[in-house]
């Protein structure tokens, strides 16, 4: 495998209290590029945890991890959050978008954030992205006007806004009903397999984790041998 | 348009209703403040107005604003010095050589002074006994120095000029006494003088006992009624600006060594009052405004607590926090100047209509507006005070909105 673009030594993750609570605990994991990885395990085992880890929204406890090769576990919160608008994607399982913006509005706030492009070209960007995934009809509809799966396909534009390396996605089918799910696997595998993006799923359907090119088992907060 | 502000607009747009009721808040606030200060500025403006108008703006007096030290004393200025059978100097009442005083005042720009001898008399007609503050000055003087000329309603102060057997009378004095212009009167004083004087202006202040006590007379005729020849025991300065007076009161007192009286001075407590009155005010229509901010404060943080999910995704998109702060700080400013774009017209037309109402007391044929004063200070005044409450408002749920961990939320927890 060529070099990582995530890499975990020992990661740990443990909520302080009277009573401590872990939620990861050293978790040594490598992902490459391009690589389709499914997290499963059951409920509150720390997938979402590791996701959260994974995805710099939350700062590890203990250990290191390596995002393209540089060590991010020390970094500043501006520093992350730099990160995560440039190099990753969050899918979540409800769509998340901001209600008062269109499908188009919503795709290109990230883009806008990022600041590379004018206002003319996040446009551009934002109606490419949701015509590639199907939504030409929907580019200017606010999100409580499209359905379910529509959405969700609108929130895995926006996670492809800024051409992040990393798609992150929590439960991404979990909301949805079967076609919309199969549609919106069908997406996430294409980014995977064709355009050669690295894509961690945390599911719970075994079936979308055969789909994927490795599944890594969580339970209780640590990587679980596969059964 | 800008992001954030694109952003900062939906949220309050979302709730329509209770942003328009918050802006009113901000709105009605900076219309309150505009309207109450410039009845405030007016009334306190008409009454300076009144003050500098009615009264010299430097009176020199003819007496020490500090007893002056005994030669002994300054020669052993740390002794003890005890001395018998000392008979103070006879002096006559009045300011020594001063028409050298009044020379030196002439050559000061923008300043205009007259001598003047006040002194008591006694006016006796059809039996009754009134008594008079006689106010001597040289006829041609009076009406640059004083505004008594503005309130003649019978005769001209300038037939004083023509005729220095003349008197000045107030409408009161008149109507007590039945007294008409040309009728003669005689006054005496206390020195056993008594002369004819036959009146030649009546003059009305709408101030009973100035009108029924105050006469204006010729400084010579006065000078030889009180027995004190070439004598003043006043010299009366008006200014082109009134409001140098504390300045050029202190360099006259300095140059001819009487106290000198400022119109400031003069009505110290009237002055401190008002200084008073302004900061309750103040403070009150401020009140107004922070109560308005109280709604701003409402309606942003409702927005946060309902828009934490979406903060959360903002922030795990890339936002950084100071990215959150400035979004609702940016809400804040936009009710803050739309408060003001609403509240200083709606503040103008208070304040127009204020001017329009007018009033007749009881006992006056005349009527009386109300004084309305506003300029550009009341304006920045009330515009940044109701911007700083809005922003004040905003800042709390601001910075509550850009500590939220995304996490946190994601979680399904809360703040």
């Amino acid at each position: 495998m060529s070099e990582p673009v995530l890499k975990a030594e020992g990661l740990t993750r443990q909520l302080s209290g009277d009573v401590p609570v872990t939620l990861v605990q050293d978790v040594d994991i490598e992902i490459g590029r391009g690589e389709f990885v499914a997290i499963t395990g059951p409920s509150g085992s720390g997938k979402s945890s590791l996701l959260y880890l994974l995805g710099l929204l939350d700062k590890p406890t203990g250990g290191k991890l390596w995002l393209e090769g540089s060590e991010v576990s020390s970094l500043t919160e501006e520093q992350l959050a730099d990160l995560r608008l440039s190099h990753l994607g969050f899918v979540f399982q409800s769509n998340f978008l901001l209600p008062e913006f269109s499908a188009r509005e919503n795709v290109e706030i990230p883009i806008r954030r990022l600041g590379r492009s004018s206002e003319n070209e996040a446009r551009a960007r934002a109606l490419g992205l949701l015509k590639d995934l199907g939504l030409e009809a929907q580019v200017e509809k606010l999100p409580h006007q499209m359905s379910g799966g529509q959405a969700q396909r609108v929130a895995i534009a926006r996670s492809l806004a800024n051409n992040p390396a990393v798609i992150l996605a929590d439960e991404p089918t979990g909301n949805l009903d079967t076609v919309s799910s199969a549609i919106v696997r069908d997406i996430l595998k294409k980014l995977a397999r064709e355009k050669g993006r690295t894509v961690v799923v945390v599911t719970h359907d075994l079936g979308f984790a055969a789909e994927c090119d490795r599944r890594i088992q969580i339970v209780d907060g640590r990587i679980s041998p596969l059964a | 348009m800008p992001l954030f502000l694109n952003i900062a607009l939906r949220h309050l747009l979302a709730r329509r209703r209770q942003t328009l009721v918050s802006l009113m808040g901000i709105a009605l606030g900076t219309a309150f403040f505009l309207g109450i200060s410039a009845m405030m500025q007016g009334s306190e403006s008409d009454f300076i107005h009144r003050l500098i108008d009615n009264s010299p703006h430097i009176i020199i007096q003819d007496e020490y604003r500090n007893s002056q030290i005994q030669p002994v004393a300054r020669l052993y200025p740390d002794a003890v010095v005890q001395m018998h059978r000392v008979k103070p100097e006879t002096e006559t009442r009045g300011i020594r050589n001063y028409k050298q005083d009044l020379d030196y005042l002439r050559r000061l720009p923008g300043l205009q002074a007259s001598p003047m001898l006040q002194g008591q008399g006694l006016l006796s007609f059809a039996g009754k006994d009134m008594g008079l503050s006689l106010n001597g000055m040289i006829p041609k003087d009076i009406e640059t120095v004083s505004t008594i000329g503005q309130y003649m309603v019978d005769g001209s102060i300038k037939d004083l000029v023509e005729d220095p057997d003349g008197i000045i009378i107030g409408t009161e004095l008149a109507r007590v006494l039945s007294l008409e212009r040309g009728e003669a009167i005689t006054v005496s004083a206390a020195t056993g003088q008594s002369h004819a004087f036959k009146i030649l202006g009546i003059f009305h202040t709408g101030r009973a006992a100035f009108d029924e006590t105050e006469v204006f007379l010729s400084l010579k005729r006065t000078q030889a009624l009180l027995d004190r020849p070439n004598r003043a025991n006043a010299i009366v300065v008006k200014l082109a600006d009134p409001y140098q007076a504390q300045t050029v009161a202190a360099q006259v007192e300095a140059h001819v060594g009487y106290k000198s009286v400022s119109w400031q001075e003069a009505s110290e407590d009237i002055l401190s009052t008002l200084a008073l009155r302004n900061i309750i005010m103040y403070s009150v229509v401020s009140a107004v405004l922070v109560v308005a901010a109280f709604g701003i404060y409402n309606v942003i943080s409702t927005v946060v607590m309902e828009k934490q999910r979406d903060i959360a995704i903002l922030k795990s998109m890339g936002f950084h926090a100071d990215d959150v702060l400035q979004i609702f700080l940016l809400q804040g400013i936009i009710l803050g100047i739309s408060g003001c774009a609403l509240g200083l017209p709606m503040g103008t037309a208070i304040m127009c209509a204020l001017g329009r109402l007018t009033f007749k007391f009881p006992g006056t044929s005349q009527l009386t507006q109300m004084p309305i004063d506003w300029g550009w200070k009341q304006f920045a005044i009330a515009g940044s005070f109701a911007f700083v409450a809005a922003v004040g408002a905003a800042v709390l749920p601001a910075r509550k909105a850009a500590q939220l961990k995304p996490v946190d939320i994601l979680r399904g927890g809360g703040m």
